[in-house]
């Protein structure tokens, strides 16, 4: 469905490099998360993806047509919803979504099963104005006007920042349902805890894919034991592990720290004693399965 | 505990939409408090009124000591504000920035250096120290941008979803740098949308239609509501919401 | 032709709801043109002035008692040198200084004719304007008078110098001008700041990503401003006549048909503007230095091209309200047909092609 070679973007004649070698193929019907910080390149791509902007070397096909060379049939299949919230504010919702519609030379009538679940939730408010709705509502609108032509595929530049986590969460399971639906989507986003709801995802950082996966597969390449451990004072627990001979990583992870060595053998037992040592109390030691925060930090670590 | 934040039966109202409605707590002295809370919830209003830059409707508030309808100016000068959007010059460098906002709180020349020197080096910006924020990836920014709320030493500092969109490593140090300042008796108020960082917090409060629904530690949030983690919490609390608009 | 609808009425709705854009668009031309016309007041009264009477006779202290008698003009002083009179204008005690020449009764008698210099402090050209033509007006009914019982009619000539101005300009002369300034307001700003916006909201990214090709979206966008330009037009133009009896001697129909084509140039000017700009705020410093001010201070419209040093001069020759302003003023004034202005309307023809061809190839279809 979409094939991504080697694609290199330099901004500023050179100067600030924003995606360097990427290489990507995504399949049809696959719901695909493209995960990393701000500034990771996730924007460049996609409006790389979206004819938007011309990369400096590299070759990006949507269902075979050429983002360059055939931008006029990209834009025909594509339905793109840009990181910032890009409707007219002055607009009312309903106006909106009807400008869109003629805009593609459709109408909302036409596609209007493809759009319903999410557009009753917004329906009430069909005459208010876009610039007074709330975050989740404008994102629902977006969704709805990125749709109204359906796509073949969709492309969602952090559709969820900045959103609450209800929101978010309504947000994933109304692109769940668009799968089902048989669209392509491409969505980008910081929030790692959200890796888990796509088929596959791509972690970025700094303009290098650190890699490509099934989300599962991502956190079997974590080749190192995890531990999660609390006590009854974090913060000297973050002061103390720094301390430990053999540390790897301690980052804060909510009520525990996630802590790896770099020896292989180090297990709770030797930890339990360490932190004993160190007069910390009700300690909590575990080995768990990683995260795919943990993955990013681990890829992004070994990367620099 | 010594309170430096205490509000009573806070209520603030636009026309006929109540943004606050009747809220009640208080913020203890070194505390690392979490304002949890939907879109829309009201937060940002709350927090307007704390840092004394919007008049509440009714009720009684006190900040670090002072009340926030009469003495405005000294609530300023004893808290420091950091927001996701505006933080700093970009146009300015990092030196020229940290000078700034510590002469806008009337620091001596003297200080300002000691400080602007130590921050730096804590940051490990020695060699960023004259390069143009503008220059700086997000992280570097937003670490830089707390240690300055905090140069004057100030009792409370409200930080206003300081780490969205930035990478798990400098979200993570920025938590260290608030830890450290929490240790060094600055109160800390903090909104965010991570779930994970709610279990940092000392204590979380967290917004439904304008009220406080729920106020306790983390951990005892998640008895109360049998859930596994924070998110859980927040899900089972906003899903209540009466005006899913 | 259903997108292109849909854009239009987009844009409608724009303009409707953001209340600073219905100002600049409507009351703008009204305002500016009530202001030129206020300003430049049509009536005199108690005008300060002074007499130099080289001859001292009867018939000048006639002439005299008449003038100062009529209630337009006050007595200031009596002089008799060159020097004084310069000196009391440079003051601005004076605005009009009289001379009758030597021995006025006795070349009135002899040759029939006799001469009085009039000199008018012409900063304000329409107020000196005003002074010499009652003044010549107070002297003919006095020649009128006498020339009633002779066979030979006797002549005073009055002979007028402006003092500062000397390309006299009144209130009409001010209705060009406006109208150069309105259109290059609406159509080149508003279009410049219109487009931009998009950019800045983010909107326009979502318009290329459709399949909108880049000739629907700038006429749709331009389409609403030029159909409020002609509005505009018309509004002045009746305005003028309405208000100041300003006479419109040429055809109307060519008035609007070049003011047309100068509204196509403004458009293009506008949205070349936005292709370089990327926000709502460059746009707009961007049409105030390099259109609004060179509309106002390098076309003619205030000040006489003619006087300007050389260089300047030159510079006018790629200023298009110049040749506008000129097209329409002897259409105006002097109701010159195409045959006379088809210079001014070919370099506006030509410059609107150049310009509205630079546009279109400089519209980006992508965000770089």
């Amino acid at each position: 469905m979409v094939k991504i070679e080697n694609i290199t973007k330099t901004y500023e004649k050179g100067k600030v490099k924003a995606l360097t070698n990427i290489n990507l193929s995504i399949e049809k019907g696959e719901l695909f998360g493209l995960i990393g910080p701000d500034g990771a390149g996730k924007t460049s791509l996609f409006r790389i993806l979206t004819s938007l902007l011309i990369p400096d070397s590299g070759i990006v096909k949507i269902m075979n047509f050429d983002v360059v060379k055939d931008y006029k049939e990209i834009r025909k299949i594509t339905g793109y919803m840009p990181g910032k919230f890009s409707l007219y504010q002055d607009l009312s919702v309903e106006e909106n979504l009807n400008f869109f519609a003629s805009v593609f030379g459709t109408t909302v009538k036409e596609n209007y099963s493809l759009i319903e679940d999410i557009y009753v939730q917004i329906e009430p408010f069909k005459k208010r104005l876009a610039g007074k709705l709330s975050g989740g509502m404008k994102q629902k609108l977006a969704l709805s006007c990125a749709l109204i032509h359906k796509p073949e595929i969709l492309v969602l530049d952090e559709p969820t920042t900045g959103v609450d986590a209800v929101s978010r969460k309504e947000f994933w399971e109304m692109l769940k349902k668009l799968k089902s639906e048989g669209i392509t989507i491409l969505v980008s986003t910081p929030y790692m805890d959200e890796a888990s709801l796509c088929d596959r995802i791509a972690l970025i950082q700094n303009g290098e894919i650190l890699s490509v996966d099934k989300p599962l597969n991502i956190i079997n390449q974590f080749n190192k034991k995890l531990f999660a451990i609390r006590t009854s004072n974090m913060y000297q627990l973050m002061q103390d592990l720094k301390q430990f001979g053999s540390l790897n990583t301690a980052f804060l992870f909510g009520q525990v720290v996630h802590f790896t060595s770099k020896n292989k053998n180090t297990n709770s037992e030797e930890i339990r004693f360490f932190l004993k040592e160190n007069n910390h109390s009700d300690i909590f030691i575990k080995e768990i399965v990683p995260s795919i925060e943990d993955c990013f930090m681990e890829f992004a670590k070994n990367e620099k | 505990m010594e309170k430096v934040i205490i509000v009573k039966n806070l209520v603030k109202k636009f026309e006929d939409f109540v943004a606050n409605d009747n809220l009640t707590f208080d913020v203890y002295k070194g505390e690392i408090f979490g304002f949890l809370g939907a879109n829309g919830a009201g937060k940002t209003t709350a927090m307007k009124i704390l840092c004394a830059l919007s008049q509440p409707t009714s009720g009684e508030l006190n900040v670090a000591g002072f009340d926030v309808y009469t003495q405005q100016d000294k609530i300023k000068a004893n808290i420091g504000y950091m927001s996701q959007r505006f933080s700093l010059y970009e146009d300015l460098t990092v030196f020229e920035n940290i000078q700034f906002y510590a002469g806008i709180y009337g620091l001596s020349n003297k200080i300002i250096k000691e400080r602007a020197e130590n921050l730096i080096k804590k940051l490990e910006m020695v060699e960023m120290k004259n390069k143009l924020v503008s220059s700086l990836p997000l992280g570097w920014r937003q670490k830089l941008s707390f240690s300055i709320a905090i140069i004057h030493k100030p009792q409370i500092v409200f930080l206003d979803e300081p780490t969205g969109g930035v990478d798990p490593i400098t979200r993570r140090q920025f938590w260290d740098l608030i830890y450290d300042a929490a240790n060094d008796g600055i109160t800390i108020f903090v909104t965010t949308h991570y779930m994970d960082e709610a279990e940092y917090c000392n204590r979380v409060s967290i917004m439904v239609d304008g009220r406080i629904e729920a106020l306790d530690t983390p951990q005892n949030l998640k008895k109360q509501f049998n859930a596994e983690d924070m998110n859980e919490v927040f899900i089972q609390l906003a899903r209540k919401s009466k005006n899913k608009e | 032709m259903n997108k292109f609808k849909a854009f239009v009425k987009k844009e409608f709705y724009h303009i409707f709801r953001d209340k600073r854009t219905m100002l600049i668009l409507f009351g703008m031309p009204i305002v500016q043109i009530l202001l030129f016309g206020f300003v430049i007041t049509t009536e005199i009264k108690d005008v300060e002035i002074a007499i130099w009477d080289k001859s001292k006779d009867e018939v000048t202290q006639k002439i005299t008692n008449k003038i100062l008698g009529s209630g337009y003009f006050k007595l200031v002083k009596n002089i008799d040198n060159e020097q004084e009179i310069y000196n009391a204008f440079k003051k601005g005690t004076i605005k009009e200084a009289l001379i009758f020449e030597n021995n006025f009764a006795q070349n009135l008698n002899n040759r029939n004719n006799a001469n009085i210099q009039i000199i008018t402090d012409a900063s304000d050209p329409n107020i000196a304007n005003l002074i010499v033509n009652y003044t010549s007006a107070i002297v003919y009914s006095y020649t009128g008078e006498l020339n009633s019982n002779l066979t030979i009619p006797m002549q005073i000539k009055t002979e007028s110098t402006m003092l500062y101005n000397s390309e006299l300009k009144s209130v009409f002369m001010f209705v060009p001008g406006t109208m150069a300034m309105i259109l290059m307001l609406v159509s080149a700003m508003i279009t410049s700041i219109a487009i931009t916006r998009e950019k800045e909201l983010g909107t326009m990214e979502v318009l290329l990503v459709s399949p909108l090709k880049v000739s629907q979206i700038i006429i749709g966008k331009v389409a609403p401003y030029i159909v409020l330009s002609i509005i505009n037009v018309i509004t002045i133009i009746a305005l003028a006549m309405s208000i100041f009896h300003m006479p419109i001697v040429g055809s109307l129909s060519l008035l609007i048909a070049v003011s047309i084509l100068f509204i196509f140039m403004a458009l293009s000017l506008g949205i070349l503007i936005s292709t370089v700009t990327n926000d709502q705020q460059t746009a707009m410093m961007i049409s105030m230095f390099a259109l609004m001010l060179p509309t106002i201070l390098l076309s003619g419209f205030i000040f006489p091209i003619e006087n300007m040093p050389k260089i300047l001069q030159w510079l006018t020759v790629i200023i298009p309200p110049k040749y506008y302003i000129s097209a329409i003023k002897d259409i105006m004034l002097k109701g010159s047909g195409l045959s006379y202005i088809w210079k001014d309307v070919a370099v506006l023809f030509l410059m609107t092609l150049v310009l509205l061809g630079l546009s279109i190839k400089k519209f980006k279809i992508r965000l770089e």
